[in-house]
């Protein structure tokens, strides 16, 4: 056991965990990993590429190397940072990327191979024979590479969205974080303090500094209690804010149940859209290592690390430590572990007049150049002027200094700036709203860090118009002297730089050998900072040691884009609890549930779910239903929920004028009381959308549409209203909700309406075809009718209120049982409106022209409708194909939407290509599938027999062009 | 030097000291014979096959940053040839079919891995449009096949077939389309450029074109005036930029798409998964990350990020049709700046101006072009012709009614 | 990102649908000789500029109007939002 004394963890409590089967214990305020630490395990994963045995490098969100798969079965969740992992009762959790045993990795023969892997060997080679990359090499190396793998199971858990509005956003709960919170929210202001951490304090937690003169978890813990009694700041704990997006929208992620063995009935995560007018960015810093020989091995971590496991979780990956570093800092953690009984075998610092800072020995003008243990660190080499000793030590805490985390002030692409004086990078232009405090800015003593917070507050809200003042902040240290630069030790052996993913110092000399020496290059061509730290803790050492390597300044060299999310995010909290049949709202008609009760089936159209047919018992195919449906329609009245069709009411003086500029047709001249079919063009001369308008008044018109653009039609109409034609007098509201529709259609429907209407004279004479009306049904319910038809047969739409769709429907079935009333779905309004030759959205895709519909003459030439313009461009009025109707020869034979037209006899190919089939259905009217489709000369072609091409399915059938009104071409029984 | 199997062994036993530079970093010469603007994924395949193919000479890339910085770098990496209309599936599949003979042709493994695309249907509409675009991709001779439920499920048994908002119908699926290595393209054709004697000429922006009476002279650039014979324009998202300097305005908007990659995760999704009834698609790439994406923002934009409401959607989309990815985190958003054209189609062709060329308006769906892009737009710049592939990508298409419109969508560039 | 409506205040640009540069009200005449050429030039051509753009938006989830937003698509920082309809009554009274 390697458990010290002190630390914030509650021993009066024990967790036991397990790791890769293997039982342990930890406390309450443990994390995985310090746990892991205090129980002696120090070899905790393997490397990307070589398989290296590796142990915890950091104590943060930055760790590199101990990802772990945590938890079971659906619930597994890869590489996870054993550093963020809260310890609960009962964790498991296993180790990642090895074949056999974590201590015996078969694959580990990859860093006996090194030599051969070096970077981007892969671009050089596998390429012979060509098909063994796709059958034998890419297979081994996927294999080889990826992490932990997914469960393949879907995710058990809940999720949630919300969103959060303040004026101050304040990230990181450190010194400058807490200190900016609590200026903040004493001026009243509505503040919001997120931390990724379960516990506030920063890196105050880690540290054994003394805020007036007392421990700082005392002054933690008094702020805390006065955080809870302010009702205008919201604490938000696990909380990591990921990303900075525009006009102060950060998107903020809070593991609500990730320390608890389950979720319970709380979702796991909540994704936060919170909308700061101002933030201040308090994220602190990420120490930096300094690259080696041999520095990747299990006990070699950052020192401000091994600081941390020391003073706030009381655990130590070993009994003697060595310290590396260029810096004060490092001394500091082997003062803090000596005082905790550590054995000190050394401080090594590069610096030629270090001193000790107390009793330990110090390497003055030392450097370590290569250490010793398999699976854990056992050695370090000490070079001073060439002469090299060997220090027993199971840890080694290197520190290369300080890197700001800036992440979140560059995520609108403000680059950081190199800062010779501090050896930094440091906030550059920033994000509009967003003020950096603390570490983050390069504030990093106490005394600056809670200095710079309370200052950052102050001036966001002054820049708010609230005033606030400036707290009295504690007395802390304010020792901070930048690092002595030294990037790397040289040396033969391999240093790495990046750990995840293998990236050494050799590899960036090679990519700097190779050219590949923008910082870019040097990422892409090393896969340097592409791991899932994306670079934390070797970004800025790669970019010194290619800067190096060129000659060029640090400054000069530059770095890598900053992107969100600042720590990765699961893809179900992003996704929310938008899943499975909750993805997209369903929109039901208001039939639906009688439709329902008579045993409909149902399909998605757009956001509707529709009756698609409607099964009787017996029938055991859905064509036997929808036969019948047709037949039944054709022969007696079918009736149909069509309110789906956008409606739009559109009112005002200048109402007839708005629409003929709006329809490719006339619609000004439109009789009261009469509807007619309209065409709507896009401005690029494409057939747009279809419907009908029908005039009610002199000044008002109800327009429908087709279901899929009920709401882009809505929008082009506003467009138009207010945006081109704003001096018309007319106003728009659509009304699809607001009215149900129903189709009657049949010989019969006229006398079935009649036992419905109140005192209305449906005869021909009185209310023609096309004719609409306002009145009363069912005695006294207001209601629309409108004698349109889309089967083709005598037919009307009859409108009624919403809420009275389900009753009309069960009404009309009602009263004309003895007619033979029949309700129809999708399908066989589908069979209706292909026999009768209507377009529908298979024709009016948006790449088809009024002309190919056969409706070119319905462009008038005279008014300056939208579209009309470029309707006459040469290769839309050089475009021969136009609908057609298609039957086989051959009835027995199928009609395929999707299939080509052909010449027969003619080669199939692009070129020879004459049109194709966009929609096809049986007919039980002919007795065999029927098609319309586009037809290069179909016009002319009347009779003649082409060839449907689908190779697809190795189809091809002789069909004989016709007109596409299968029945009634001349239109008869709709005038009847 | 020429990669192989045997050199890298060799080098790794000598410590890798022998491999050169993979390009020159030459200053540029007073005048070049052709000068290209924009050394991303179409520029550097353009100066490869002008040199290569075309035996041209003197021929520079202008690149204003670094090479490849543009869309080449930050794609999904998709390649396919799965176009419905004429005027754009024969390109795309003479595109496939140089993608599976390049690394062979130019000596660089760019991970060409054909390991299919699958597009889902979801209602019977869409399978009638899916059936008539594999029948389109057949008589031009690529591959399609139409799978029903049970075989797009057996292929890919862990999407949503029992919950979902939008049950999955079937699918049509490319079994040559895949995956490239985005930036293994990039230093191929430019390793390759290089080799044949073309100065790629890095951190140099052009800041004007010298036209006189009509004829192109050369262009004014950061490193100094540098005359042309010929100039060819391939900078995407810059083109509007680029060719106002020249004095016109395109048949473009610049917009942003966003595009995403997970953490490394063991082999999880076989090959490229398009969702029909939601905005995502998602593949897998050799490193392990889930690599996806799924609509533009749909704003115009230059900023090369974008916003949470299209993070949020496209998770949303991914959960829907793949619940089992829940657990797998988002590592990387990136956006990129795509040149979408009013017809959702590309442009390569000549300008009003002599001696200028244009090739631009590949949308969200320039990588799978790179190939042909390249060898069409130096076919042109060679020999004054449009390639047999190409030559509906006229930028005169627009006023005279030859649009190229797969979606159907008109003169809005941001519902391409 | 976040829209200054004139009328409703700062709202989330997800409730609104975007169409494009605001030069879309300057519909050409399609009666007058040259409307070809004036419709070719209105429905492909584009500034697309790097910088300041003036650009339509719908509040397709609200109030149903139109705006034109003058946005940077640079930075995307935005400077003011004005009823569409009211400048297209501007543009006519000039």
């Amino acid at each position: 056991m390697t458990r010290l004394a002190g630390g914030l963890i509650d021993r009066s409590r024990v967790l036991n965990f397990t790791f890769n089967g293997r039982s342990y214990a930890g406390h309450p305020g443990d994390t995985l990993a310090s746990a892991l630490l205090a129980n002696g395990v120090r070899l905790m994963g393997r490397s990307f590429k070589y398989h290296r045995p590796r142990g915890v490098v950091a104590a943060g969100s930055e760790e590199p190397n101990a990802l772990v798969t945590l938890r079971d079965g659906a619930r597994a969740e890869p590489n996870t940072r054993a550093t963020g992992v809260e310890l609960f009762e009962g964790l498991t959790a296993r180790s990642q990327n090895h074949v056999g045993p974590l201590g015996f990795d078969m694959l580990a023969v990859n860093d006996l191979l090194s030599p051969f892997f070096a970077a981007g060997f892969y671009y050089k080679t596998f390429m012979w024979p060509r098909a063994f990359w796709e059958k034998l090499y890419e297979p081994a190396i996927r294999r080889a590479a990826g992490l932990g793998a997914l469960s393949m199971q879907a995710d058990p858990d809940a999720y949630e969205k919300g969103f959060l509005h303040c004026d101050l956003l304040v990230i990181g709960a450190g010194p400058a974080g807490l200190a900016a919170a609590l200026t903040a929210a004493r001026a009243g202001a509505r503040v919001i303090l997120a931390d990724e951490d379960f516990r506030l304090g920063g890196r105050l937690l880690a540290e054994s500094h003394l805020l007036n003169e007392a421990p700082a978890r005392q002054w933690v813990a008094g702020l805390e209690a006065e955080f809870a009694s302010l009702p205008n700041l919201r604490v938000m704990r696990r909380t990591t804010v990921w990303g900075a997006f525009d006009h102060g929208v950060y998107g903020a992620v809070e593991r609500v149940s990730d320390h608890l063995p389950t979720p319970g009935e709380a979702p796991r995560q909540t994704l936060w859209r919170i909308t700061a007018k101002r933030a201040v960015l308090a994220a602190g810093a990420t120490e930096r290592h300094i690259p080696f020989a041999m520095n990747d091995r299990p006990g070699i971590m950052l020192a401000g690390a091994l600081r941390a496991y020391a003073n706030r979780w009381a655990a130590c990956p070993a009994k003697r430590v060595a310290i590396f570093t260029n810096n004060d800092d490092g001394h500091r953690t082997a003062l803090d572990l000596a005082a905790k009984g550590v054995e000190i075998a050394g401080v090594i610092d590069p610096r030629p007049d270090a001193k000790p800072l107390g009793p330990y020995p110090v390497y003055a003008g030392s450097v370590v150049t290569d250490t010793r243990g398999r699976l854990g660190l056992s050695a370090i080499a000490v070079t001073r002027e060439g002469q090299t000793q060997w220090l027993d030590a199971g840890a080694l805490g290197v520190s290369g200094g300080w890197n700001p985390n800036v992440h979140l002030a560059s995520h609108q692409r403000g680059r950081p700036v190199w800062d010779d004086a501090q050896q930094a990078f440091l906030p550059g232009a920033g994000i509009p709203g967003q003020i950096v405090a603390g570490a983050a800015a390069g504030k990093g003593s106490t005394h600056a860090a809670l200095h710079s917070g309370a200052e950052a507050a102050r001036a966001a809200l002054q820049d708010l118009g609230l005033t606030a003042h400036l707290p009295d902040l504690p007395r802390a240290e304010d020792g901070a002297a930048p690092p002595h630069p030294i990037w790397h030790v040289p040396g033969k052996k391999r240093a790495w730089v990046d750990f995840q993913n293998d990236v050494t110092v050799k590899d960036i000399k090679l990519a700097h050998q190779e050219n590949l020496r923008p910082v870019e290059h040097l990422k892409r061509w090393t896969t340097l900072g592409m791991a899932t730290d994306q670079g934390k803790t070797a970004n800025v050492t790669a970019i010194a040691v290619m800067a190096e390597l060129t000659g060029q300044s640090i400054a000069q060299t530059g770095t890598t884009i900053y992107r969100p999310p600042y720590t990765p995010v699961s893809l179900a909290v992003l996704g929310g609890g938008d899943t499975g049949a909750h993805f997209r709202p369903r929109r039901l008609t208001p039939s639906h549930s009688w439709a329902k009760a008579q045993g409909a089936v149902f399909v998605e159209v757009g956001p509707w779910l529709r009756a698609q047919y409607f099964p009787r018992p017996g029938e055991t195919h859905w064509r036997q239903a929808v036969d019948r449906e047709v037949l039944a329609t054709r022969a007696g009245v079918g009736l149909c929920d069509v309110t789906t069709l956008g409606k739009v009411d559109v009112q005002g003086a200048d109402a007839g004028i708005f629409l003929d500029r709006l329809y490719a047709n006339a619609m000004a001249s439109l009789k009261v009381g009469m509807v007619r079919y309209g065409l709507m063009l896009r401005e690029d001369g494409h057939a747009y959308d279809d419907g009908t308008c029908a005039r009610l008044a002199e000044d008002h018109y109800i327009v429908t549409t087709t279901t899929a653009q009920a709401g882009p039609v809505y929008r082009h109409m506003e467009f138009a209203r207010q945006c081109l034609w704003p001096e018309l007098d007319v106003q728009l509201i659509s009304t699809t909700d607001a009215w149900a529709q129903v189709s009657v259609a049949g010989p019969h429907a006229r006398k079935l309406l009649e036992r419905v209407v109140d005192g209305f004279d449906l005869s021909n004479a009185a209310f023609p075809f096309m004719g609409c009306a306002a009145l009363t049904v069912c005695g006294g319910l207001r209601a629309r009718l409108f004698r349109i038809s889309f089967s083709g047969e005598l037919a009307y739409e009859l409108a009624v209120p919403a809420r009275y769709g389900a009753a009309l429907m069960a009404r009309l079935v009602e009263v004309g049982k003895d007619l033979g009333a029949t309700p129809y779905g999708t399908e066989a309004l589908g069979v209706l409106r292909i026999e009768k030759g209507h377009a529908a959205g298979n024709e009016l895709n948006g790449q088809t022209t009024a002309q190919m519909l056969g409706m070119g003459r319905m462009v008038s030439a005279k008014k300056d409708a939208i579209g009309t313009v470029m309707t006459r461009r040469e290769g839309l009025m050089a475009e021969t194909r136009v609908l057609v109707g298609l039957q086989p020869v051959d009835a027995a034979q199928p009609v395929t939407a999707g299939a080509h037209l052909f010449t027969e006899g003619a080669a199939q190919g692009t070129a020879t290509d004459q049109g194709w089939i966009s929609s096809a259905c049986y007919s039980p009217h002919l007795g065999s599938m029927i098609g319309l489709g586009f037809l290069a000369d179909g016009a002319a072609r009347m009779g003649e027999v082409i060839l449907a091409a689908n190779p697809l399915q190795r189809q091809e059938v002789r069909l004989r062009v016709t007109s596409p009104h299968f029945i009634d071409p001349e239109g008869g029984r709709l005038r009847d | 030097m020429r990669f192989s199997a045997l050199r890298v062994f060799q080098q790794a036993l000598t410590g890798h000291k022998g491999w050169g530079p993979l390009w020159r970093n030459p200053d540029p010469q007073p005048a070049y014979d052709y000068v290209i603007v924009g050394g991303g994924g179409h520029g550097l395949a353009t100066a490869y096959y002008l040199a290569n193919t075309f035996r041209q000479a003197r021929i520079a890339v202008l690149e204003r940053g670094w090479l490849g910085q543009g869309n080449i770098g930050r794609n999904t990496t998709i390649i396919r040839s799965n176009y419905l209309l004429p005027g754009n599936e024969p390109f795309y599949e003479f595109s496939m079919k140089l993608w599976e003979g390049l690394e062979q042709e130019f000596n660089f493994n760019a991970m060409v891995s054909q390991r299919g695309i699958v597009n889902l249907i979801h209602t019977d509409a869409q399978r009638d449009a899916y059936r008539r675009r594999g029948n389109a991709m057949l008589l031009a001779g690529a591959d399609a096949e139409l799978l029903d439920r049970d075989q797009v499920r057996a292929m890919i048994p862990f999407l949503n077939f029992d919950n979902a908002r939008f049950p999955i119908k079937g699918g049509l699926l490319q079994r040559r389309a895949g995956t490239a290595r985005h930036d293994g393209v990039a230093w191929g054709y430019a390793r390759g450029a290089d080799r044949a004697g073309v100065d790629l000429i890095q951190n140099c922006e052009v800041t004007g074109f010298r036209i006189e009476a009509g004829l192109i002279r050369g262009l004014e650039t950061s490193r100094g005036y540098i005359g042309a014979g010929k100039v060819g324009v391939a900078v995407a998202g810059m083109t509007g930029r680029v060719m106002a300097m020249a004095g016109m305005r395109m048949p473009i908007e610049s917009h942003v798409l966003q595009a995403f990659v997970s953490e490394g995760l063991k082999p999880t999704i076989p090959g490229v998964i398009t969702f029909g009834a939601g905005h995502f698609y998602v593949s897998q790439s050799d490193k392990g990350g889930l690599v996806f994406g799924g609509d533009i923002d749909g704003y115009n934009s230059y900023a090369q990020r974008g916003n949470l409401p299209v993070v949020e959607d496209v998770a949303e989309g991914g959960m829907a049709l793949m619940p089992m990815i829940g657990r797998a985190r988002l590592l990387r958003i990136w956006g990129g700046i795509m040149d979408m054209s009013m017809d959702g189609s590309p442009i390569i062709d000549r300008t009003p101006v002599e001696g200028l060329y244009l090739n631009a308006g590949w949308c969200y769906g320039g990588f799978k072009a790179t190939p042909a892009s390249g060898y069409a737009f130096a076919h042109l710049l060679a020999t004054d012709r449009p390639h047999d592939t190409a030559q509906a990508y006229r930028l005169d298409r627009f006023a005279r009614g030859h649009v190229i419109d797969e979606k159907g969508m008109g003169a809005t560039p941001n519902l391409h | 990102m976040l829209i200054p409506h004139p009328l409703l205040g700062l709202r989330d640009a997800q409730e609104f649908t975007y169409l494009g540069d605001a030069r879309l009200l300057d519909r050409p005449d399609g009666l007058a000789p040259d409307a070809a050429e004036a419709f070719a030039d209105y429905v492909y051509l584009r500034d697309n500029p790097a910088g300041l753009h003036r650009e339509l938006w719908f509040h397709e989830q609200g109030d149903r109007s139109w705006l034109v937003v003058t946005r940077d698509t640079v930075t995307h920082e935005i400077l003011g939002a004005e009823l569409a309809r009211d400048v297209a009554l501007a543009r006519r009274s000039k």
